[in-house]
């Protein structure tokens, strides 16, 4: 009836996921209880869990990032705990567990927080920096991001029913076919992969089309800000490298479930096939990440020294290189299988050359702050950090894109640091970024400035003292994802290392009362205008939080940087400009497709991980009639009346107004 | 320098000259900070080790010799450009220059021009499989990863190892390596390269060390519960040594052949070092070509008691 599900799956003898899933889900039950006698049900229902506006979904993206990372935090304290502790001992983690929290780790970070944050941003601000009311396909995006949280919600399931993959963050074969991992741990993985991997390509679709074809009038492709430009080649990058991830675990999906030979060590399977195919997706997705963190820098430098980003076509061709160029280099991430000079040499190259246009980006970040007049706000500070610390990584990286170094140091804490450089000093600090410049706009307030920078600080330090330790430990020759070790050259490094993932805790403590002391002062924090940081970009065009239609009226664009245009002639004339002809607005209607259909999947992914093959079929005709339901629907968009947007436009034209007075006022 | 240069070229071969000492300044430092605490990969033991080494600490220098100016000049331009600073330029409309433009694409493109030919260069002469040369004629050995321990064969003394690897001094090793079941990688990090070992594969490593002493060995790529015990010592002996110690092994010790093989490919951790006194020349081609079947992987779904490390050694 179950499958392979039994009461065993339960690790009623492991205390560590038993306890933290018991605090978990009681916290979940609170806050459900809370939900419900409060009386917030109907409002979650229709504001949030069925909203097609894509603000909302961003936001939601960027909620189920930041609770994964905690998640995953707590993955990485109990890793750097173990490798302090297990010099000539077996530490408190026995090897079983540990891999399944690096392997959970790694998972976790990549796919379900910096993906949904870099996605939840570019969700959020794109339509608004393009000047429209939403997305391409709101109903698809909405099922994105459904699809997502299935995803997550699987693999924190396997904490306490079974068991995570126990074979790193890529499942390499043949350890993680069925004849060397039996468990449910890899079904997990895939499974839980294979469902967000949809959701994540349905996103990409979304947003390629929504910057290709929608566009404020006037607002030609090369007049779009720069994290529309990043956000284009994350997007393109997605569309084309997602579904070789998806047929990738299918195929290894294919092997355990129905015994082909893919990549199995018998009967001509071929595991360099697997690694060849996983890293045309791996390598990409690396700049998916990077690449919408570099638009969010770019927005906040320009905006926070007061000037125009240097370098504007320079900046976008540097951006489209990185997109062509991103699927050449795959190899490198195998120099030490033995393909031979000509090939290491090859995709070494081709790896380095991916530094000229990152460099490019590097110097226009810093002649953009040339002359300005540079302002120290959170986001800034993010800023600055990245571009110092991502400097180094790139090197780091670039050293390990030279053979003869790769060969010594593959697959060490050197790589382990190296990619830690990148991804925390670029896509989570640009994510930081992003989340302190746009939270005003979201919602309305901003978020506490001496709790933002406290944290940034904690996060720096933090990040050097837990990182440039593993370097050194890689130069000791200290190869990843050991459980215990022997050598005492290593124990001191490992010790710092420790120290400086507390550091981090203290930064990540730091952001959590940041959310919530803004929260309780929010009035005092109050965003009137709509444009917080004098910015420079149509998202600051409107009012904060935006109305559902974002612009009451569609902007007219007349050149680069729309919005900063617009102002400085309201600000030279004195006053707004004239108040427009409103007119009803159509807005797609609340859909709940994204909602049920992933409520299927995640029976469905349940089911297929344990072998329960009527939930399967169940789930699959429930997932299949909610789409038919869908495309049989008659009604699709509601009119927002013309009276309306009046009321909530003159609002904001009101606090514009007064602003301008003031400034004149001022000298 | 007798002809009087104009100022700008003169500043500016000022900036680059010191630019590149800053960079050879720079990787110096970290060269001695490093060396305080003896890095493996930079205290190399064998001429492969040196090379890689070499290359690493130059291609570390060329990149320092930009990355260092470029890191000054953000903290400079960011304490610099400052709202507060009223001394400071206001350019609030400046967004383009064709010089800097020029400037800022091909600074990095000669530095990645320079460090691909180190990497073009490098990865021929060191690719794992190009033999040393040498007047010794090299010893070949037949390394296996195996659940979760190495296996070393010497086809042609007919003995073998597990979990040690004994090696003469100043004699060139030709590894062939192998996997009985899921990829592990084959590192020495003081004699330098790695390579990964992979089932129904073979892959081509030559190292040599050229000073006497033990070395840390290791599996770097994960490969399952018992993966943290799989490291070995490799001893480099004294040639005369080397054969004594090949004498004494055939002396003691059980047979390798295809029923003890069978054995030592089911899975087990932490497995102290010994030798066989014989082992038959054909297993490794028997492991690569699978007439011996790969390492059947654990029994249940649940890892078994051995797998848990033991800390009494």
């Amino acid at each position: 009836m179950l499958g392979k599900l039994t009461w065993s799956a339960i690790p009623f003898d492991q205390p560590i996921p038993l306890v933290s899933a018991a605090v978990v889900g009681l916290a979940l039950f609170g806050v459900l209880v809370w939900i419900v006698v409060k009386g917030w049900v109907p409002y979650l229902w229709r504001d949030w869990i069925t909203s097609v506006d894509h603000k909302h979904i961003g936001i939601m993206y960027c909620l189920l990032a930041l609770v994964m990372l905690l998640r995953g935090f707590i993955d990485a304290i109990m890793m750097r705990s173990q490798q302090a502790l297990a010099f000539r001992s077996p530490g408190y983690l026995p090897p079983d567990h540990y891999d399944q929290i690096f392997s959970a780790h790694g998972t976790l970070m990549i796919f379900f927080v910096a993906m949904p944050f870099v996605i939840g941003l570019m969700n959020f601000v794109i339509p608004l920096q393009l000047g429209v009311r939403d997305v391409a396909f709101p109903t698809l995006n909405s099922v994105g991001l459904w699809l997502t949280a299935t995803g997550a919600l699987l693999v924190n399931l396997s904490l306490v029913i079974g068991e995570f993959a126990r074979t790193g963050w890529l499942p390499y074969p043949p350890l993680s076919e069925l004849a060397y991992s039996p468990g449910v741990g890899v079904d997990y993985y895939l499974w839980a992969l294979e469902i967000s991997g949809v959701g994540t390509l349905l996103s990409g679709i979304n947003l390629v089309t929504t910057i290709l074809k929608l566009h404020a009038p006037g607002m030609t492709y090369m007049r779009m800000p720069m994290f529309c430009w990043t956000a284009l080649a994350s997007n393109l990058l997605i569309v084309a490298a997602f579904p070789v991830l998806t047929a990738t675990l299918a195929m290894l999906l294919l092997d355990r479930y129905l015994g082909f030979h893919f990549f199995t060590n018998t009967a001509g399977g071929n595991v360099m096939m697997f690694m060849n195919l996983i890293w045309v997706w791996g390598h990409p997705e690396v700049y998916i990440l990077i690449l919408p963190a570099f638009g969010v820098f770019s927005e906040v430098v320009s905006t926070f020294s007061g000037k125009p980003l240097f370098g504007y076509r320079s900046m976008v061709m540097a951006t489209m290189a990185i997109f062509i160029l991103a699927f050449t280099v795959w190899l490198h991430h195998f120099f030490t299988m033995g393909a031979g000079g000509d090939v290491n040499a090859i995709f070494g190259i081709l790896s380095m050359i991916i530094a000229v246009p990152t460099g490019v980006k590097i110097f226009n970040w810093l002649f953009t702050m040339y002359g300005g007049r540079i302002v120290y706000a959170t986001p800034m500070l993010w800023s600055i950090g990245f571009m110092v610390t991502f400097t180094i990584g790139g090197m780091t990286g670039v050293l390990l894109a030279v053979p003869p170094a790769d060969f010594m140091l593959h697959n060490s804490l050197f790589l382990v640091a190296h990619f830690h450089n990148v991804i925390i000093g670029g896509v989570l600090f640009g994510a930081f970024a992003g989340y302190n410049f746009w939270f005003p706009k979201a919602f309305g307030f901003r978020l506490h400035e001496g709790l933002g920078r406290a944290a940034f600080w904690c996060w720096l330090v933090g990040f050097y003292v837990a990182f440039m330790p593993l370097y050194v430990l890689g130069l000791q020759g200290m190869t990843r994802r050991m459980q215990h070790y022997d050598v005492p050259a290593w124990r001191p490094w490992l010790l710092v290392a420790a120290a400086g993932a507390g550091i981090i805790l203290v930064g990540i403590i730091l952001q959590v009362a940041q959310l919530v002391v803004s929260i309780r002062r929010r009035e005092s924090l109050r965003d009137v205008t709509g444009d917080p940081w004098n910015g420079r970009s149509l998202e600051w065009a409107t009012q904060s939080p935006p109305p559902a239609f974002n612009f009451a009226v569609l902007p007219n664009i007349h050149g680069e940087e729309a919005y900063w245009g617009m102002k400085q002639r309201a600000i030279q004339q004195a006053r707004l400009g004239d108040e427009p002809h409103y007119v009803d607005i159509e807005m797609p209607r609340n859909s709940p497709t994204g909602f049920i259909c992933a409520f299927f999947a995640t029976f469905m992914g349940f089911a297929l991980i344990w072998h329960i093959w009527w939930m399967v079929a169940l789930a699959a005709v429930g997932a299949y009639a909610t789409f038919v339901a869908f495309a049989w629907r008659d009604r699709d968009e509601y009119i927002i009346p013309a009276g309306e947007v009046a009321r909530q436009d003159r609002a904001n034209r009101h606090a514009r107004s007064e602003a301008i007075a003031r400034m004149q006022a001022a000298p | 320098m007798h002809r009087k240069p104009d100022r700008l070229s003169c500043s500016r071969t000022r900036v680059r000259i010191m630019s590149v000492r800053a960079g050879r300044g720079a990787a110096l430092m970290a060269l001695v900070l490093l060396a305080a605490c003896q890095p493996a990969v930079l205290a190399p033991r064998g001429d492969i080790g040196r090379a890689d080494a070499t290359i690493l600490l130059d291609s570390l220098a060329i990149m320092l010799a930009i990355v260092i100016p470029t890191i000054l000049a953000i903290l400079a331009f960011a304490w610099w450009f400052r709202a507060s600073n009223a001394r400071a330029r206001h350019l609030p409309e400046w967004a383009y220059s064709g010089r800097i433009e020029l400037m800022v694409w091909s600074i990095p493109l000669l530095t990645i021009l320079l460090l691909g030919g180190v990497a073009w260069i490098g990865s021929h002469q060191l690719d794992p499989a190009t033999k040393i040369a040498s007047k010794t004629p090299p010893l070949n050995v037949q390394g296996v990863s195996l659940d979760w321990k190495w296996l070393f064969i010497y086809p042609d003394q007919r003995i073998a190892s597990v979990n040690q690897l004994v090696i003469p001094v100043g004699t060139p090793i030709h590894f062939s390596l192998t996997s009985a079941s899921v990829l592990n990688v084959f590192f020495v990090p003081q004699l330098g390269s790695m390579i990964y070992t992979m089932n129904h594969m073979s892959t081509q490593l030559n190292l040599d060390a050229n000073s006497a002493g033990t070395f840390y060995g290791q599996s770097s790529h994960f490969s399952g519960d018992g993966f943290s015990d799989m490291h070995f010592d490799v001893r480099a002996l004294p040639p005369a040594q080397f054969a004594a110690w090949v004498t004494a092994t055939r002396g003691a010790g059980g047979a390798l052949d295809a029923a003890s093989y069978a054995d030592l490919a089911r899975q087990s951790t932490n497995v102290r070092p010994f030798t066989y006194r014989a082992a038959d020349p054909l297993l490794y081609q028997q492991i690569v070509t699978q007439q011996l079947p790969p390492g059947p992987g654990p029994a249940t779904d649940r890892p078994a008691q051995t797998v848990s490390p033991k800390p009494e050694r």
